[in-house]
């Protein structure tokens, strides 16, 4: 008889539990993003250091010309692995403007440990005037303000024109075909109303302007057709497919200290690990003390519910 | 007195000048008699005040780094994050602690409805739980814009500028809101205020809503009056030690989300700093809106659409007097207890709507949800209570099985719930 409250709630349930954001992030629907095996997913994932490593050195060498990483300081980077003299050596590398010092002067100076890493630009305006009007976005918190978080940034950064396989470039473009084809079927509906609407004012001698009839949409098939603004370059798995960043890694565009062959994939696969630390820096602390909370709270639980049943055994 | 009894002389000495403990004793002590029979349904209660303490004990020690400024909120909030000691784990626990204690709501006001708990003479029980629904919502809403993401920026935007649908006075209270011509920094500032003072105004009315609930104590799921000692059993031990198993049951389910799923809930958006000139592409607010959201939106019409989504709730606060049926327990109530699934799951799809852009099947699923909702409420219930007829009630919470008189073949009471 409790069968209608527990469907209710159940069905309750299922709603919390259903990712009710997905849909709405799925609206510009484009090509599913290809799923990559992280060591940091899963309840006991944690980072691969040798990984974030050669992601450091590709945000150095190629991302941070552009893109800033305004949450990490260099203090940070014991995460990594490395040492306090490797990590004071780093940041001795970037120089720093600090002041005013006593004669009311700016100065700059080497990094140092506690020192952030420096914005590659002086301010927004800068950074837009460098870039054609598309100000690069920090990347410090990347990782996690996408939805796809890791998969979404190796899926920006393999999805250009030459890398993506020919399948998904034909995918798109059936899927753009579709969507114009729709849209023109909808607008020639509406169309045909309003020609009839028109239609009966010109009988009755009434003034009326004559719709416009749609064009038919010619199929999609290259990139051209997908009619991107002058300045975007083609990418799979960026909303619109026009994204205002040039392909950023080439083979080999950076010599991996430990020796790793650096295809774009690996070096994509690299720096979106990196990311993944950069926005989630606890991410280890947090997922190790989650299963000695959990751990206690079913043995915690589990003699609450035996103390439950002893203090109730004689109610009936 | 309630009988308390005490051998400390500290406690008898406190007792006579202040009778605290003969007070706590009658609260949550040995000394409140409960109906015998309430099943795991009747957890939710204490569960929504723990969650309350949780998130006021993290609010208070989140308030100690966070900086209320639309230049530094979220850069205080990213601090909680990597550099405050186990500010991630405040941060997470008071993220998702929101999203647990309006599910526990949630679940708390579906197992009201479901056993009639707003009925005679519990109508101001009811009314005061629909007053803290409605504190619990704006101290949320405000919460979510204080780490000044995105979706808290165009967010506050989209339900501040509700109010200018009022008609001549609507532009001028949005602008009073705001303190501005935008959501800009004297908005931040007033939403931290009152999202630091409303849960404390919850705490009030929910000590009003215990006060309620003990003049008559608790409903039960047979809904008949306890008739006699042997129909009660004290509140301690007895529902101390269930309440806090079920409380065991809902840290897990709450540690494993914090723990392991944090931003599940959350959206994406809310990670990248507000930014006036950028509007999202889909403004959604966080789930346990989604619902009221989608009703606003079934409707074309702004004005009325917001009418509707504040009459939504409004028509909880004359519940009591809609259902007209003199039997509290769905149990025993067939035609109701079909139409109940049916408000839950027309609740559910309304959120699912919500969630999505107010286009095309939509827009219509929409619609038929919100005009469901609506004769759920005003049309079914007060009919059901007319021409329903409802099973036999048992004699007793004692003695659920009816000897003879049930005119209704096959209609046994279900026996006692299970321990």
């Amino acid at each position: 008889m409790r069968k209608g409250l527990l469907f209710g709630l159940a069905a309750l349930a299922a709603s919390a539990s259903l990712p009710l954001a997905g849909p709405a992030v799925a609206a510009e629907e484009g090509p599913a993003l290809p799923k990559l095996e992280w060591s940091f997913d899963g309840p006991f994932g944690t980072y691969d250091r040798q990984s974030l490593q050669r992601g450091l050195q590709v945000y150095r060498e190629v991302c941070s010309s552009c893109h800033g990483l305004k949450y990490v300081a260099f203090r940070n980077l014991a995460d990594l692995g490395y040492s306090e003299d490797e990590i004071k050596a780093f940041a001795a590398e970037y120089t720093v403007t600090d002041g005013p010092d006593d004669d009311g002067e700016m100065f700059e100076r080497p990094g140092a440990a506690s020192d952030y890493f420096p914005a590659p630009f002086p301010n927004e305006k800068a950074a837009a005037a460098a870039n054609s009007g598309a100000v690069p976005p920090d990347l410090s918190l990347m990782a996690k303000a996408r939805a796809g978080g890791a998969d979404h940034i190796h899926g920006i950064l393999t999805g250009y024109e030459d890398l993506v396989p020919d399948a998904v470039l034909q995918s798109i473009f059936e899927h753009e075909t579709m969507k114009n084809e729709e849209k023109y079927e909808a607008d020639l509906a509406e169309y045909n109303d309003k020609l009839e609407a028109y239609n009966d004012k010109v009988e009755a001698g009434e003034q009326a302007r004559r719709p416009l009839e749609p064009v038919q949409p010619q199929p999609i098939e290259s990139i051209e057709d997908l009619g991107l603004a002058e300045v975007s370059n083609f990418n799979a798995y960026f909303p619109g497919y026009g994204i205002a960043m040039a392909q950023p890694l080439y083979e080999d565009g950076v010599a991996y200290a430990d020796g790793t062959p650096a295809t774009i994939d690996q070096m994509a696969a690299d720096v979106s690990h990196f990311l993944m630390w950069a926005a989630e820096p606890k991410l280890e602390d947090r997922k190790g003390a989650g299963i000695k909370v959990l751990i206690f709270l079913v043995v915690f639980t589990g003699v609450l519910y035996a103390a439950k049943r002893k203090v109730w055994k004689d109610v009936h | 007195m309630s009988g308390f009894q005490t051998n400390s002389r500290v406690i008898k000495w406190i007792e006579y000048r202040m009778p605290v403990f003969s007070f706590l004793n009658h609260s949550i002590g040995a000394g409140y008699p409960a109906p015998k029979n309430l099943s795991y349904m009747w957890n939710f209660g204490s569960l929504a005040g723990f969650t309350l303490v949780i998130m006021i004990v993290t609010g208070i020690l989140l308030a100690m780094q966070y900086t209320a400024h639309v230049d530094y909120a979220f850069d205080s909030v990213e601090r909680i994050m990597r550099d405050v000691n186990f500010g991630w784990l405040l941060r997470y626990i008071h993220m998702n602690g929101a999203s647990f204690f309006f599910i526990v709501v949630y679940i708390h006001m579906f197992r009201g409805l479901y056993y009639g708990s707003y009925k005679a003479p519990r109508e101001l029980l009811w009314i005061l739980g629909v007053v803290i629904l409605l504190l619990m919502m704006m101290t949320a809403f405000m919460g979510y814009v204080l780490p000044w993401g995105q979706m808290s920026f165009w967010g506050a935007k989209v339900i501040t500028n509700l109010f200018s649908a009022v008609p001549i006075f609507g532009e001028g209270i949005v602008t009073w809101l705001w303190g501005g011509f935008t959501v800009d920094n004297p908005t931040l500032n007033r939403f931290y205020a009152l999202h630091y003072l409303m849960p404390f105004v919850i705490v009030a009315v929910v000590v009003l809503h215990i006060w309620a609930l003990h003049q008559f104590g608790s409903n039960n799921p047979l809904g008949i009056d306890p008739k006699g000692p042997q129909d009660k059993i004290p509140f301690h031990p007895y529902y101390t030690a269930k309440d806090s198993f079920g409380m065991g049951v809902f840290l897990i389910v709450f540690a494993a989300v914090i723990f392991y799923l944090p931003n599940y809930m959350g959206h994406p958006d809310n990670y990248i700093p507000a930014d006036p000139l950028a509007t999202p592409a889909h403004i959604v607010p966080e789930w346990y809106f989604l619902p009221f959201y989608a009703i606003l939106r079934a409707i074309p019409d702004k004005l009325l659409g917001v009418i509707a989504m504040f009459g939504s709730i409004a028509v909880l606060f004359v519940l009591p007097w809609l259902d007209r049926s003199p039997v509290k327990s769905g149990r025993f109530r067939p035609i109701f207890r079909i139409f109940f699934v049916l408000l839950a799951i027309d609740v559910v799809v309304l959120g699912f709507v919500g969630a999505n852009p107010p286009e095309g099947a939509w827009l219509i699923t929409g619609q038929i949800a919100t005009f469901w909702y609506f004769l759920h409420f005003l049309v079914v219930l007060p009919l059901l209570g007319v021409f329903e007829r409802p099973k036999p009630l048992p004699t007793s919470i004692s003695e659920p099985v009816l000897k003879g008189g049930g005119s209704l073949a096959g209609a046994p009471a279900k026996p006692m719930e299970k321990a």
